[in-house]
């Protein structure tokens, strides 16, 4: 899924990094839980949260996560945005909550890691 | 001859946790390791960072360049830990609130070091500090 496609689905905006960027999401995490984020072994996945912080964005910097989805209207700080834009994380926010916005993006082909 | 990074880490200061992660990821990039070893390295690398800022006063870390491999030495001043066995227990943790409203402080910190390092050794003494010292080959 392209993250075009997953803005679209979600009536999401972006935030940071470029929304015609051609990464392809083939699967989705959904938590707020950044311990758990930093064992996942894949890559190419969409982190779907509700955590607004600059340490998610380290996080998935460290992770090589490249697509997050903020839910629920959090709004992404000047701070996160700033480093997303840095390092190149594609951050987009969407007034979905986390159990919608999973519930579409399944629907719609995205795979679950576990 | 290695190279050497060196960081200053503050504790408590969760905005700036992880520059140093960053820069050594930078790094590993230029130096053009395989990104699942990569990987490996700035989470590893990350957790640790992470400790020294949730637990610690305050913290250096060393990153050593090697041919074949990094080194990586993290030494603080903190409380230590008591019980290291038990530290490495997943879901042992002894965070704060303030820590785990972040996302962290899950107990599963040191169990993820141990996961992505090839050689793992830990040194602590309650009341003055922790030293980690982890290699991971590429």
């Amino acid at each position: 899924m392209k993250v075009s496609e997953l803005i679209k689905l979600t009536e999401g905006r972006i935030a940071a990094g470029n929304p015609e960027e051609q990464i392809n999401i083939e699967r989705a995490f959904s938590s707020d839980l950044m311990s758990d984020v930093l064992t996942l072994d894949d890559h190419h996945i969409v982190l779907i949260t509700g955590l607004a912080n600059v340490q998610l964005i380290r996080t998935v910097e460290m992770a090589d996560v490249p697509v997050v989805l903020l839910c629920r209207n959090k709004p992404a700080t000047p701070e996160m945005v700033n480093l997303a834009n840095e390092i190149g994380i594609v951050l987009v926010e969407t007034h979905f909550s986390i159990f919608r916005a999973s519930g579409v993006l399944y629907q719609n082909g995205l795979k679950p890691l576990y | 001859m290695a190279e050497i990074l060196e960081f200053h880490i503050k504790g408590g200061d969760f905005n700036l946790a992880g520059k140093a992660s960053s820069k050594i990821k930078k790094k590993l990039i230029q130096l053009g390791v395989e990104t699942s070893t990569i990987k490996r390295i700035v989470v590893a690398t990350y957790e640790a960072e992470l400790n020294v800022v949730a637990h610690a006063r305050e913290g250096k870390l060393t990153a050593i360049f090697e041919p074949d491999s990094i080194r990586i030495i993290i030494a603080d001043s903190g409380p230590g830990i008591e019980d290291i066995d038990l530290a490495m227990e997943a879901g042992f943790s002894t965070a704060t609130k303030k820590v785990r409203e972040m996302g962290f402080g899950a107990g599963m910190g040191l169990p993820n070091i141990r996961k992505n390092t090839d050689e793992l050794e830990i040194e602590s003494k309650v009341g003055v500090g922790t030293r980690l010292e982890m290699i991971i080959y590429y």
